[in-house]
Protein backbone atom coordinates (compact mmCIF):
# COMPACT_ATOMS: atom_id res chain seq x y z
CA UNK A 1 0.00 0.00 0.00
CA UNK A 2 1.68 3.20 -1.14
CA UNK A 3 0.65 6.82 -1.39
CA UNK A 4 -1.19 6.56 -4.69
CA UNK A 5 -3.25 3.62 -3.46
CA UNK A 6 -4.13 5.59 -0.37
CA UNK A 7 -5.25 8.57 -2.50
CA UNK A 8 -7.23 6.38 -4.86
CA UNK A 9 -8.90 4.54 -2.01
CA UNK A 10 -9.76 7.84 -0.32
CA UNK A 11 -11.21 9.04 -3.61
CA UNK A 12 -13.21 5.88 -4.23
CA UNK A 13 -14.49 5.89 -0.66
CA UNK A 14 -15.57 9.52 -1.08
CA UNK A 15 -17.34 8.72 -4.33
CA UNK A 16 -18.99 5.68 -2.81
CA UNK A 17 -20.28 7.87 0.03
CA UNK A 18 -21.70 10.37 -2.49
CA UNK A 19 -23.30 7.54 -4.44
CA UNK A 20 -24.79 5.85 -1.40
CA UNK A 21 -26.38 9.20 -0.53
CA UNK A 22 -27.56 9.65 -4.13
CA UNK A 23 -28.95 6.10 -4.26
CA UNK A 24 -30.86 6.54 -1.02
CA UNK A 25 -32.18 9.93 -2.12
CA UNK A 26 -33.14 8.47 -5.52
CA UNK A 27 -34.90 5.57 -3.84
CA UNK A 28 -36.85 7.83 -1.48
CA UNK A 29 -37.79 10.18 -4.32
CA UNK A 30 -38.94 7.24 -6.39
CA UNK A 31 -41.08 5.87 -3.55
CA UNK A 32 -42.65 9.30 -3.04
CA UNK A 33 -42.97 10.74 -6.53
CA UNK A 34 -42.68 7.91 -9.01
CA UNK A 35 -43.91 4.65 -7.46
CA UNK A 36 -44.95 3.28 -10.86
CA UNK A 37 -41.83 4.43 -12.72
CA UNK A 38 -43.62 7.15 -14.67
CA UNK A 39 -41.71 10.23 -13.49
CA UNK A 40 -39.03 10.59 -16.16
CA UNK A 41 -36.85 12.95 -14.15
CA UNK A 42 -36.63 10.57 -11.21
CA UNK A 43 -36.13 7.50 -13.40
CA UNK A 44 -33.41 9.28 -15.37
CA UNK A 45 -31.71 10.34 -12.14
CA UNK A 46 -31.70 6.78 -10.84
CA UNK A 47 -30.37 5.50 -14.17
CA UNK A 48 -27.49 7.92 -13.92
CA UNK A 49 -26.72 6.90 -10.35
CA UNK A 50 -26.61 3.26 -11.48
CA UNK A 51 -24.28 4.11 -14.36
CA UNK A 52 -22.06 5.93 -11.86
CA UNK A 53 -21.89 2.86 -9.67
CA UNK A 54 -20.71 0.84 -12.65
CA UNK A 55 -18.02 3.42 -13.39
CA UNK A 56 -16.82 3.42 -9.79
CA UNK A 57 -16.58 -0.36 -9.79
CA UNK A 58 -14.64 -0.24 -13.06
CA UNK A 59 -12.27 2.35 -11.65
CA UNK A 60 -11.76 0.13 -8.62
CA UNK A 61 -10.94 -2.76 -10.94
CA UNK A 62 -8.43 -0.55 -12.74
CA UNK A 63 -6.71 -0.12 -9.38
CA UNK A 64 -6.62 -3.89 -8.87
CA UNK A 65 -5.33 -4.85 -12.30
CA UNK A 66 -3.20 -1.79 -12.97
CA UNK A 67 -2.03 -0.81 -16.39
CA UNK A 68 -2.91 -4.03 -18.18
CA UNK A 69 -6.44 -4.15 -16.76
CA UNK A 70 -7.10 -0.50 -17.53
CA UNK A 71 -5.90 -0.81 -21.12
CA UNK A 72 -7.97 -3.95 -21.63
CA UNK A 73 -11.04 -2.31 -20.10
CA UNK A 74 -10.88 0.61 -22.51
CA UNK A 75 -10.13 -1.71 -25.43
CA UNK A 76 -13.45 -3.42 -24.71
CA UNK A 77 -15.14 -0.05 -24.34
CA UNK A 78 -13.79 0.85 -27.79
CA UNK A 79 -15.04 -2.43 -29.19
CA UNK A 80 -18.55 -1.90 -27.86
CA UNK A 81 -18.57 1.72 -29.04
CA UNK A 82 -17.30 0.81 -32.50
CA UNK A 83 -19.94 -1.91 -32.79
CA UNK A 84 -22.64 0.66 -32.02
CA UNK A 85 -21.18 3.24 -34.38
CA UNK A 86 -20.74 0.85 -37.31
CA UNK A 87 -24.30 -0.44 -36.86
CA UNK A 88 -25.60 3.06 -37.61
CA UNK A 89 -23.48 3.54 -40.76
CA UNK A 90 -24.42 2.72 -44.34
CA UNK A 91 -21.68 0.21 -44.97
CA UNK A 92 -22.12 -2.29 -47.78
CA UNK A 93 -20.84 -5.74 -48.48
CA UNK A 94 -17.77 -4.32 -50.20
CA UNK A 95 -16.70 -2.84 -46.86
CA UNK A 96 -16.50 -6.25 -45.25
CA UNK A 97 -12.73 -6.54 -45.21
CA UNK A 98 -12.19 -2.91 -44.28
CA UNK A 99 -14.53 -3.39 -41.30
CA UNK A 100 -12.90 -6.67 -40.33
CA UNK A 101 -9.57 -4.84 -40.34
CA UNK A 102 -11.01 -2.03 -38.21
CA UNK A 103 -12.29 -4.41 -35.52
CA UNK A 104 -9.69 -7.15 -35.51
CA UNK A 105 -6.48 -5.38 -36.56
CA UNK A 106 -6.62 -1.63 -36.03
CA UNK A 107 -8.33 -1.75 -32.62
CA UNK A 108 -6.06 -4.39 -31.00
CA UNK A 109 -2.92 -2.86 -32.51
CA UNK A 110 -3.83 0.61 -31.23
CA UNK A 111 -4.30 -0.69 -27.69
CA UNK A 112 -1.17 -2.81 -27.88
CA UNK A 113 0.80 0.30 -28.86
CA UNK A 114 -0.76 2.13 -25.93
CA UNK A 115 0.18 -0.75 -23.64
CA UNK A 116 3.83 -0.84 -24.73
CA UNK A 117 3.84 2.98 -24.63
CA UNK A 118 5.01 3.60 -28.20
CA UNK A 119 3.80 7.20 -28.37
CA UNK A 120 5.41 7.90 -31.75
CA UNK A 121 3.30 5.22 -33.39
CA UNK A 122 0.03 5.17 -31.45
CA UNK A 123 -0.49 8.88 -31.96
CA UNK A 124 -0.34 8.50 -35.76
CA UNK A 125 -1.38 4.90 -36.30
CA UNK A 126 -5.07 5.63 -36.97
CA UNK A 127 -4.79 9.20 -38.37
CA UNK A 128 -2.07 8.18 -40.86
CA UNK A 129 -1.82 4.44 -41.46
CA UNK A 130 -5.43 3.39 -40.96
CA UNK A 131 -6.59 6.58 -42.70
CA UNK A 132 -4.76 5.60 -45.87
CA UNK A 133 -5.05 1.82 -45.73
CA UNK A 134 -8.79 1.49 -45.05
CA UNK A 135 -9.94 3.22 -48.27
CA UNK A 136 -7.41 1.13 -50.19
CA UNK A 137 -8.95 -2.08 -48.86
CA UNK A 138 -12.44 -0.79 -49.68
CA UNK A 139 -11.40 0.35 -53.16
CA UNK A 140 -9.91 -3.05 -53.99
CA UNK A 141 -13.39 -4.54 -53.71
CA UNK A 142 -14.44 -2.34 -56.63
CA UNK A 143 -17.85 -1.18 -55.38
CA UNK A 144 -18.01 2.59 -56.00
CA UNK A 145 -21.58 3.06 -54.84
CA UNK A 146 -21.50 5.92 -52.27
CA UNK A 147 -17.80 5.16 -51.84
CA UNK A 148 -16.89 8.54 -50.38
CA UNK A 149 -19.57 8.42 -47.70
CA UNK A 150 -18.74 4.84 -46.75
CA UNK A 151 -15.03 5.38 -46.25
CA UNK A 152 -15.63 8.65 -44.40
CA UNK A 153 -17.98 6.88 -41.98
CA UNK A 154 -15.49 4.15 -41.21
CA UNK A 155 -12.72 6.72 -40.67
CA UNK A 156 -14.91 8.66 -38.28
CA UNK A 157 -15.89 5.52 -36.43
CA UNK A 158 -12.25 4.62 -35.87
CA UNK A 159 -11.20 8.10 -34.81
CA UNK A 160 -14.09 8.50 -32.36
CA UNK A 161 -14.42 5.03 -30.94
CA UNK A 162 -10.82 3.79 -30.99
CA UNK A 163 -8.37 6.67 -31.32
CA UNK A 164 -10.07 9.10 -28.93
CA UNK A 165 -11.07 6.49 -26.34
CA UNK A 166 -7.55 5.03 -26.32
CA UNK A 167 -6.23 8.33 -24.98
CA UNK A 168 -7.77 7.54 -21.60
CA UNK A 169 -5.44 4.58 -20.85
CA UNK A 170 -2.63 6.50 -22.60
CA UNK A 171 -2.71 8.84 -19.59
CA UNK A 172 -1.02 6.02 -17.66
CA UNK A 173 2.16 6.38 -19.71
CA UNK A 174 2.80 10.07 -19.04
CA UNK A 175 5.95 10.65 -17.00
CA UNK A 176 5.37 13.51 -14.64
CA UNK A 177 8.19 14.24 -12.16
CA UNK A 178 7.05 13.69 -8.60
CA UNK A 179 3.85 11.93 -9.77
CA UNK A 180 5.33 8.51 -10.55
CA UNK A 181 3.00 5.56 -10.05
CA UNK A 182 -0.08 7.72 -9.52
CA UNK A 183 -1.21 8.20 -13.13
CA UNK A 184 -4.38 6.19 -12.66
CA UNK A 185 -5.59 9.20 -10.66
CA UNK A 186 -5.43 11.28 -13.86
CA UNK A 187 -8.02 8.91 -15.35
CA UNK A 188 -10.13 9.26 -12.21
CA UNK A 189 -9.80 13.07 -12.44
CA UNK A 190 -10.86 13.13 -16.11
CA UNK A 191 -13.81 10.79 -15.62
CA UNK A 192 -15.04 12.53 -12.45
CA UNK A 193 -14.89 16.00 -14.01
CA UNK A 194 -16.62 14.88 -17.22
CA UNK A 195 -19.35 12.91 -15.51
CA UNK A 196 -20.04 15.44 -12.77
CA UNK A 197 -20.24 18.11 -15.45
CA UNK A 198 -22.94 16.04 -17.19
CA UNK A 199 -24.84 15.57 -13.93
CA UNK A 200 -24.44 19.19 -12.77
CA UNK A 201 -25.54 20.59 -16.14
CA UNK A 202 -28.57 18.39 -15.88
CA UNK A 203 -29.31 19.54 -12.32
CA UNK A 204 -28.76 23.26 -13.06
CA UNK A 205 -30.83 22.91 -16.22
CA UNK A 206 -33.71 21.42 -14.22
CA UNK A 207 -33.43 24.19 -11.60
CA UNK A 208 -32.88 27.30 -13.72
CA UNK A 209 -33.01 26.25 -17.38
CA UNK A 210 -34.85 28.75 -19.60
CA UNK A 211 -32.90 29.46 -22.79
CA UNK A 212 -32.33 26.50 -25.08
CA UNK A 213 -28.76 26.34 -26.31
CA UNK A 214 -29.25 24.02 -29.30
CA UNK A 215 -32.96 23.36 -29.74
CA UNK A 216 -32.48 21.27 -32.88
CA UNK A 217 -29.80 19.03 -31.44
CA UNK A 218 -30.51 18.53 -27.81
CA UNK A 219 -33.71 20.18 -26.58
CA UNK A 220 -32.89 19.52 -22.93
CA UNK A 221 -29.63 21.52 -22.95
CA UNK A 222 -29.97 25.12 -21.77
CA UNK A 223 -27.60 28.07 -21.42
CA UNK A 224 -28.28 28.25 -17.68
CA UNK A 225 -27.68 24.53 -17.25
CA UNK A 226 -24.49 24.68 -19.25
CA UNK A 227 -23.10 27.74 -17.42
CA UNK A 228 -24.02 26.44 -13.97
CA UNK A 229 -22.80 22.91 -14.71
CA UNK A 230 -19.57 24.03 -16.34
CA UNK A 231 -18.69 26.41 -13.52
CA UNK A 232 -19.52 24.02 -10.70
CA UNK A 233 -17.72 21.11 -12.41
CA UNK A 234 -14.70 23.38 -12.89
CA UNK A 235 -14.82 24.26 -9.20
CA UNK A 236 -15.09 20.57 -8.33
CA UNK A 237 -12.08 19.82 -10.57
CA UNK A 238 -10.07 22.57 -8.87
CA UNK A 239 -11.00 21.09 -5.50
CA UNK A 240 -9.64 17.73 -6.65
CA UNK A 241 -6.17 19.17 -7.29
CA UNK A 242 -4.76 16.98 -4.46
CA UNK A 243 -5.09 13.84 -6.58
CA UNK A 244 -3.34 15.49 -9.54
CA UNK A 245 0.13 16.95 -10.24
CA UNK A 246 -1.55 20.34 -10.80
CA UNK A 247 -2.02 23.43 -8.64
CA UNK A 248 -5.66 24.28 -7.80
CA UNK A 249 -5.70 26.96 -10.53
CA UNK A 250 -4.21 24.59 -13.11
CA UNK A 251 -6.64 21.84 -12.11
CA UNK A 252 -9.49 24.35 -12.55
CA UNK A 253 -8.32 25.46 -16.00
CA UNK A 254 -7.85 21.87 -17.18
CA UNK A 255 -11.27 21.00 -15.81
CA UNK A 256 -12.75 23.89 -17.77
CA UNK A 257 -11.14 22.58 -20.98
CA UNK A 258 -12.45 19.08 -20.21
CA UNK A 259 -15.94 20.41 -19.52
CA UNK A 260 -16.06 22.47 -22.73
CA UNK A 261 -14.88 19.58 -24.90
CA UNK A 262 -17.27 17.20 -23.17
CA UNK A 263 -20.23 19.51 -23.72
CA UNK A 264 -19.51 20.10 -27.40
CA UNK A 265 -18.72 16.43 -27.86
CA UNK A 266 -22.18 15.63 -26.58
CA UNK A 267 -23.67 18.06 -29.10
CA UNK A 268 -21.72 16.54 -32.01
CA UNK A 269 -22.77 13.02 -31.08
CA UNK A 270 -26.40 14.19 -30.77
CA UNK A 271 -26.17 15.66 -34.26
CA UNK A 272 -25.04 12.28 -35.61
CA UNK A 273 -27.89 10.52 -33.82
CA UNK A 274 -30.41 13.02 -35.25
CA UNK A 275 -28.95 12.49 -38.70
CA UNK A 276 -29.51 8.75 -38.33
CA UNK A 277 -32.96 9.17 -36.80
CA UNK A 278 -32.22 7.35 -33.55
CA UNK A 279 -32.60 8.43 -29.96
CA UNK A 280 -29.83 6.34 -28.46
CA UNK A 281 -26.70 4.74 -29.86
CA UNK A 282 -27.69 1.34 -28.59
CA UNK A 283 -29.33 -0.65 -25.83
CA UNK A 284 -26.42 -1.87 -23.77
CA UNK A 285 -28.49 -1.84 -20.60
CA UNK A 286 -32.26 -1.52 -20.94
CA UNK A 287 -33.27 2.12 -20.51
CA UNK A 288 -29.70 3.42 -20.32
CA UNK A 289 -29.00 3.93 -24.00
CA UNK A 290 -25.83 2.65 -25.53
CA UNK A 291 -22.18 2.71 -24.70
CA UNK A 292 -21.50 5.86 -26.72
CA UNK A 293 -24.35 7.65 -24.92
CA UNK A 294 -22.40 7.19 -21.68
CA UNK A 295 -19.00 7.87 -23.24
CA UNK A 296 -19.57 10.76 -25.64
CA UNK A 297 -18.19 13.58 -23.49
CA UNK A 298 -15.17 11.47 -22.41
CA UNK A 299 -14.45 10.73 -26.06
CA UNK A 300 -14.06 14.40 -26.93
CA UNK A 301 -12.22 15.51 -23.83
CA UNK A 302 -9.73 12.64 -23.42
CA UNK A 303 -7.31 13.44 -26.30
CA UNK A 304 -7.28 17.17 -25.49
CA UNK A 305 -6.68 16.56 -21.79
CA UNK A 306 -3.96 14.04 -22.67
CA UNK A 307 -2.11 16.44 -24.95
CA UNK A 308 -2.41 19.44 -22.64
CA UNK A 309 -0.96 17.45 -19.76
CA UNK A 310 1.68 15.86 -21.94
CA UNK A 311 2.82 19.21 -23.36
CA UNK A 312 3.10 21.06 -20.08
CA UNK A 313 3.83 18.39 -17.48
CA UNK A 314 5.23 15.23 -19.01
CA UNK A 315 8.89 14.53 -19.69
CA UNK A 316 8.25 12.26 -22.67
CA UNK B 1 -27.41 -32.87 -23.86
CA UNK B 2 -23.89 -34.11 -23.14
CA UNK B 3 -21.30 -31.99 -21.40
CA UNK B 4 -19.36 -31.26 -24.60
CA UNK B 5 -22.55 -30.20 -26.36
CA UNK B 6 -23.57 -28.02 -23.43
CA UNK B 7 -20.16 -26.30 -23.37
CA UNK B 8 -20.30 -25.82 -27.12
CA UNK B 9 -23.79 -24.31 -26.84
CA UNK B 10 -22.55 -21.84 -24.21
CA UNK B 11 -19.47 -20.96 -26.26
CA UNK B 12 -21.47 -20.43 -29.45
CA UNK B 13 -24.05 -18.28 -27.66
CA UNK B 14 -21.37 -16.19 -25.94
CA UNK B 15 -19.59 -15.67 -29.25
CA UNK B 16 -22.85 -14.65 -30.92
CA UNK B 17 -23.49 -12.15 -28.13
CA UNK B 18 -19.95 -10.78 -28.33
CA UNK B 19 -20.32 -10.10 -32.05
CA UNK B 20 -23.94 -8.94 -32.18
CA UNK B 21 -24.92 -7.83 -28.65
CA UNK B 22 -28.21 -9.45 -29.69
CA UNK B 23 -31.39 -8.30 -28.00
CA UNK B 24 -34.79 -9.96 -28.12
CA UNK B 25 -37.82 -7.69 -28.54
CA UNK B 26 -40.93 -9.53 -27.37
CA UNK B 27 -43.40 -7.34 -29.19
CA UNK B 28 -46.35 -9.64 -29.90
CA UNK B 29 -45.81 -12.57 -27.51
CA UNK B 30 -44.16 -13.13 -24.15
CA UNK B 31 -41.22 -15.49 -23.62
CA UNK B 32 -43.36 -18.09 -21.87
CA UNK B 33 -43.38 -21.88 -21.96
CA UNK B 34 -45.81 -22.60 -24.73
CA UNK B 35 -45.32 -24.75 -27.77
CA UNK B 36 -44.56 -22.60 -30.80
CA UNK B 37 -43.36 -22.66 -34.37
CA UNK B 38 -41.08 -19.64 -34.78
CA UNK B 39 -40.85 -18.69 -38.45
CA UNK B 40 -38.07 -16.24 -39.34
CA UNK B 41 -36.32 -14.55 -42.21
CA UNK B 42 -33.19 -16.36 -43.35
CA UNK B 43 -30.00 -14.57 -44.36
CA UNK B 44 -27.26 -16.56 -42.69
CA UNK B 45 -26.42 -19.88 -41.08
CA UNK B 46 -26.25 -17.95 -37.82
CA UNK B 47 -29.97 -17.08 -37.89
CA UNK B 48 -31.23 -19.84 -35.65
CA UNK B 49 -28.30 -19.31 -33.26
CA UNK B 50 -29.35 -15.68 -32.70
CA UNK B 51 -33.00 -16.63 -32.27
CA UNK B 52 -31.98 -19.41 -29.89
CA UNK B 53 -29.65 -17.07 -27.97
CA UNK B 54 -32.43 -14.65 -26.99
CA UNK B 55 -34.74 -17.40 -25.72
CA UNK B 56 -34.78 -17.99 -21.95
CA UNK B 57 -32.94 -21.17 -21.00
CA UNK B 58 -36.08 -23.17 -20.26
CA UNK B 59 -37.37 -22.45 -23.76
CA UNK B 60 -34.01 -23.19 -25.36
CA UNK B 61 -34.12 -26.80 -24.19
CA UNK B 62 -37.31 -27.60 -26.07
CA UNK B 63 -36.73 -25.45 -29.15
CA UNK B 64 -35.31 -27.25 -32.20
CA UNK B 65 -34.25 -25.58 -35.44
CA UNK B 66 -35.30 -27.18 -38.72
CA UNK B 67 -32.34 -27.24 -41.08
CA UNK B 68 -31.09 -28.76 -44.31
CA UNK B 69 -29.43 -32.14 -43.83
CA UNK B 70 -27.16 -31.50 -46.83
CA UNK B 71 -25.46 -28.62 -45.02
CA UNK B 72 -25.45 -29.86 -41.43
CA UNK B 73 -24.29 -33.43 -42.10
CA UNK B 74 -21.42 -32.45 -44.37
CA UNK B 75 -18.57 -32.48 -41.83
CA UNK B 76 -18.08 -33.87 -38.30
CA UNK B 77 -18.02 -30.35 -36.81
CA UNK B 78 -21.28 -29.35 -38.48
CA UNK B 79 -22.83 -32.66 -37.52
CA UNK B 80 -21.85 -32.08 -33.89
CA UNK B 81 -23.23 -28.51 -33.89
CA UNK B 82 -26.39 -29.32 -35.82
CA UNK B 83 -27.36 -32.61 -34.22
CA UNK B 84 -25.77 -32.73 -30.77
CA UNK B 85 -25.68 -29.06 -29.75
CA UNK B 86 -28.87 -27.68 -31.24
CA UNK B 87 -30.75 -30.95 -31.67
CA UNK B 88 -31.85 -29.83 -35.13
CA UNK B 89 -34.60 -31.52 -37.08
CA UNK B 90 -32.59 -32.30 -40.20
CA UNK B 91 -34.60 -32.51 -43.38
CA UNK B 92 -33.60 -33.58 -46.87
CA UNK B 93 -34.21 -30.64 -49.18
CA UNK B 94 -33.83 -32.65 -52.35
CA UNK B 95 -37.33 -33.60 -53.51
CA UNK B 96 -36.18 -36.35 -55.89
CA UNK B 97 -34.02 -38.37 -53.55
CA UNK B 98 -35.52 -37.89 -50.15
CA UNK B 99 -36.89 -40.78 -48.17
CA UNK B 100 -38.63 -38.85 -45.38
CA UNK B 101 -41.39 -36.31 -45.76
CA UNK B 102 -40.14 -33.07 -44.10
CA UNK B 103 -43.62 -32.10 -42.91
CA UNK B 104 -44.04 -35.49 -41.24
CA UNK B 105 -40.62 -35.08 -39.58
CA UNK B 106 -41.57 -31.65 -38.23
CA UNK B 107 -45.00 -32.84 -37.08
CA UNK B 108 -43.33 -35.72 -35.26
CA UNK B 109 -40.99 -33.28 -33.48
CA UNK B 110 -44.02 -31.19 -32.48
CA UNK B 111 -45.74 -34.30 -31.16
CA UNK B 112 -42.62 -34.85 -29.06
CA UNK B 113 -43.47 -31.51 -27.39
CA UNK B 114 -40.71 -29.53 -29.14
CA UNK B 115 -41.00 -25.97 -30.39
CA UNK B 116 -39.56 -25.42 -33.86
CA UNK B 117 -37.57 -22.73 -35.63
CA UNK B 118 -38.31 -22.73 -39.36
CA UNK B 119 -37.22 -20.56 -42.27
CA UNK B 120 -40.12 -20.61 -44.73
CA UNK B 121 -38.13 -18.92 -47.49
CA UNK B 122 -36.44 -22.31 -47.83
CA UNK B 123 -33.03 -20.87 -48.60
CA UNK B 124 -30.84 -18.01 -47.53
CA UNK B 125 -31.87 -14.66 -48.95
CA UNK B 126 -28.95 -13.03 -50.75
CA UNK B 127 -30.97 -10.49 -52.68
CA UNK B 128 -31.65 -6.86 -51.82
CA UNK B 129 -35.33 -7.59 -51.21
CA UNK B 130 -36.07 -8.04 -47.52
CA UNK B 131 -37.90 -11.35 -47.92
CA UNK B 132 -38.06 -14.08 -50.56
CA UNK B 133 -41.50 -15.57 -51.39
CA UNK B 134 -42.33 -18.30 -48.85
CA UNK B 135 -42.39 -21.90 -49.97
CA UNK B 136 -45.52 -23.83 -49.15
CA UNK B 137 -43.96 -25.81 -46.27
CA UNK B 138 -45.19 -23.45 -43.56
CA UNK B 139 -48.77 -23.84 -44.80
CA UNK B 140 -48.62 -27.63 -44.82
CA UNK B 141 -47.04 -27.66 -41.36
CA UNK B 142 -49.73 -25.31 -40.04
CA UNK B 143 -52.42 -27.55 -41.53
CA UNK B 144 -50.82 -30.66 -40.04
CA UNK B 145 -50.76 -29.18 -36.48
CA UNK B 146 -53.26 -26.27 -36.55
CA UNK B 147 -53.35 -25.77 -32.77
CA UNK B 148 -49.69 -24.80 -32.43
CA UNK B 149 -48.92 -21.06 -32.31
CA UNK B 150 -47.08 -19.69 -35.34
CA UNK B 151 -44.86 -16.80 -34.24
CA UNK B 152 -43.21 -14.54 -36.85
CA UNK B 153 -39.66 -13.54 -35.91
CA UNK B 154 -37.68 -10.83 -37.68
CA UNK B 155 -33.90 -11.13 -37.35
CA UNK B 156 -32.36 -7.77 -38.13
CA UNK B 157 -28.84 -6.93 -39.31
CA UNK B 158 -27.36 -10.42 -39.35
CA UNK B 159 -26.92 -10.21 -43.12
CA UNK B 160 -24.37 -7.47 -42.46
CA UNK B 161 -22.49 -9.57 -39.91
CA UNK B 162 -21.71 -12.47 -42.19
CA UNK B 163 -22.71 -12.09 -45.85
CA UNK B 164 -22.61 -15.31 -47.84
CA UNK B 165 -19.10 -16.27 -48.88
CA UNK B 166 -17.39 -14.35 -46.07
CA UNK B 167 -15.96 -16.16 -43.09
CA UNK B 168 -14.91 -13.33 -40.74
CA UNK B 169 -17.96 -11.99 -38.88
CA UNK B 170 -18.18 -8.21 -38.44
CA UNK B 171 -19.64 -6.95 -35.16
CA UNK B 172 -23.03 -5.32 -35.76
CA UNK B 173 -25.78 -4.92 -33.20
CA UNK B 174 -28.62 -7.33 -34.07
CA UNK B 175 -32.17 -7.56 -32.84
CA UNK B 176 -34.67 -10.42 -32.87
CA UNK B 177 -38.28 -9.21 -32.88
CA UNK B 178 -41.13 -11.59 -32.01
CA UNK B 179 -44.55 -10.77 -33.47
CA UNK B 180 -48.06 -11.86 -32.57
CA UNK B 181 -48.94 -15.54 -32.77
CA UNK B 182 -51.09 -16.59 -35.73
CA UNK B 183 -52.92 -19.74 -36.89
CA UNK B 184 -54.18 -21.04 -40.19
CA UNK B 185 -57.93 -20.48 -40.48
CA UNK B 186 -60.12 -23.57 -41.06
CA UNK B 187 -61.00 -22.74 -44.66
CA UNK B 188 -57.99 -20.58 -45.54
CA UNK B 189 -56.41 -21.19 -48.95
CA UNK B 190 -52.69 -21.77 -49.22
CA UNK B 191 -51.90 -18.53 -51.05
CA UNK B 192 -53.96 -16.40 -48.67
CA UNK B 193 -52.28 -17.92 -45.63
CA UNK B 194 -48.78 -17.53 -47.11
CA UNK B 195 -49.48 -13.89 -47.96
CA UNK B 196 -50.72 -13.26 -44.43
CA UNK B 197 -47.65 -14.92 -42.90
CA UNK B 198 -45.28 -12.95 -45.14
CA UNK B 199 -47.01 -9.70 -44.26
CA UNK B 200 -46.87 -10.50 -40.54
CA UNK B 201 -43.12 -11.10 -40.75
CA UNK B 202 -42.43 -8.01 -42.87
CA UNK B 203 -44.44 -5.77 -40.55
CA UNK B 204 -41.92 -6.58 -37.79
CA UNK B 205 -39.10 -5.25 -39.92
CA UNK B 206 -40.64 -1.80 -40.30
CA UNK B 207 -41.77 -1.74 -36.66
CA UNK B 208 -38.26 -2.53 -35.53
CA UNK B 209 -36.68 0.12 -37.74
CA UNK B 210 -39.06 2.77 -36.50
CA UNK B 211 -38.22 2.04 -32.86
Amino acid sequence: MNAHHADLIALLAGLAAVLVTASIAGHVLQRRLSPDGTNNVIENLNDRVKAWWIMIVLMGLALLFGRFGTTLLFAFASFAALREFITLTDTRRADHWALAAAFFLVLPIQYYLIYIDWYGLYSIFIPVYAFLLMPIIAALRGDTNRFFIRIAEVQWALMICVFCVSHVPALLSLQIPGYEGRNVLLIAFLVIVVQSSDVLQYVWGKLLGRTKIAPHLSPSKTVEGFAGGALSATALGAALYWITPFSPLQAGLLSFAIVLMGFFGGLVMSAIKRDRGVKDWGHLIAGHGGFIDRLDSVIFSAPIFFHLVRYWWSLT
Amino acid sequence: MGLAAELAATAITLFARFITAVRGIWQGVEPVERQRIYFANHVSHGDFILLWAVLPERLQRRTRPVAGADYWLKSPVRRFIGRDVFNAVLIDRNRETRADDPIAQMAEALDGDASLIVFPEGTRNETDTPLLPFRSGLYHLARARPAVDLVPVWIDNLNRVLPKGEFVPIPFICTVTFGEAMHVKPDEEKDAFIARAEAALLSLKSAENGA
